[in-house]
């Protein structure tokens, strides 16, 4: 009548041993995850001399990033230029026109990493290509790592100018009327960011 | 004989409250206009430009009203001639006083319905694209949608005493003939 407690025992042993295994696993790929909740991603642009700042509200983001190993980092980013909001309804139906992101042609906007500079003190350089509505340029982004417990807040800002995306067409090339100059904000809560 | 065809000063308004008035007179009608025309525009640079440029006048406006205000407050202006208060009934001069001072208030309720206005809908103004102007409002949609009426209803009633203020002008100038238009008239005696 013994055996049977064995056997359960040890079934039940290796079902425990599974479980814990699988996240150790998944955490060995490098995949740090993003928690959207918690980031931001918005961009600040002057009209006539008024800044004004709008919001993407859905993104997304796939990130390999080992401190120890930077030649292997890869981040790439998508965000859903639909989801562009300046907080203002009149401006907002406006924003996926074709003369502004032109979302039916160009649902995303897109950012490949290609190299991670460490600079020291959490901060990092990342190189890549950013592309919008069609149109690809290399930017260099930089970033600041805070850790916080489980989560890693990774921020930063860099200028992009919005003609050489084609953001903003037509009668609304005019760089008198709205700047030229954009400066793109980001604020990723990520979890299972090593030690850096 | 030469002091025999000068007016004594003290019937008419100063050359500053002059100048002021009628600035203010033509910048007043300028911007009731262009508010009343941008505010149907489709969302375009035009609407964009003459929103700014609206904001731009409106607090050029403020500040020339608080001048004109403390020049007042400073400057006496002339009484009215004998013959006139003679000729108004009672409710005239009360209506006449009441008018001034609500067009005064509204000089000031006006332009600053506006800016508050701007700031809560998350717009700071920037006079003339360089001088970024404070909020003292916070950023507020709710507030924003609350002030956007006041805003109209006060420039309205602005333009709706300023309609009775050109009536009661018309009246003494071509009716009464009184010559009470004199104490502002532009130029030189």
């Amino acid at each position: 009548m013994t055996h049977i407690p064995t056997k359960l025992l040890t079934v039940a042993a290796m079902l425990v041993a599974t479980l814990l295994t699988a996240p150790a696993q998944a955490q060995a790929q490098a995949q740090q995850k993003l928690l959207p909740a918690q980031s931001d991603i918005s961009f600040a642009i002057k009209q006539m001399g008024v800044g004004v700042e709008g919001h993407f509200k859905r993104f997304d983001a796939q990130i390999a990033f080992d401190p120890a190993k930077l030649d292997a980092a890869k981040m790439a980013f998508t965000v859903d230029l639909a989801s562009a909001t300046m907080g203002t309804p009149d401006i907002d139906s406006e924003l996926p026109r074709a003369t502004w992101f032109n979302t039916a042609k160009f649902p995303q906007a897109t950012f490949q990493s290609s190299t991670v500079k460490a600079l020291g003190g959490g901060k990092y350089e990342v190189s890549g290509k950013l592309a919008v509505k069609g149109n690809v340029r290399d930017v260099v982004v930089p970033v600041l790592l805070v850790a916080n417990g489980a989560t890693t807040t990774a921020s930063g800002t860099f200028p992009i100018k919005r003609l050489a995306f084609k953001i903003g067409e037509n009668e609304w090339a005019d760089t008198s009327m709205v700047a030229d100059d954009v400066q793109v904000k980001f604020k990723l809560a990520l979890t299972g960011v090593g030690k850096f | 004989m030469q002091a025999t065809s000068t007016t004594p000063p003290a019937l008419r308004y100063s050359g500053v409250a002059v100048a002021l008035h009628w600035l203010l007179a033509v910048a007043l009608i300028g911007i009731f206009s262009v508010g009343l025309y941008m505010a149907d525009l489709p969302f375009s640079p035009q609407r964009l430009k003459l929103y700014n440029w609206h904001k731009w006048a409106g607090v050029t406006i403020l500040a020339l009203s608080v001048l004109r205000l403390v020049w007042r407050l400073t400057h006496r202006p002339p009484a009215l001639p004998p013959t006139i208060v003679r000729g108004m009934p009672h409710w005239q001069l009360r209506a006449y006083e009441a008018t001034h001072l609500a067009m005064y208030g509204l000089f000031f309720l006006v332009p600053l319905l506006g800016w508050a206005y701007s700031s809560a809908a998350g717009f700071p103004i920037v006079a003339f694209g360089v001088l970024p102007l404070p909020d003292f409002v916070p950023v507020d949609k709710a507030l924003a949608e609350l002030i956007k009426p006041l805003h109209g209803l006060a420039a309205f009633s602005l333009a709706a005493l300023v309609v009775l203020h050109v009536a009661a002008a018309i009246k003494h100038q071509w009716i009464d003939k009184d010559g009470l238009l004199n104490r502002m008239r532009l130029g030189h005696n």
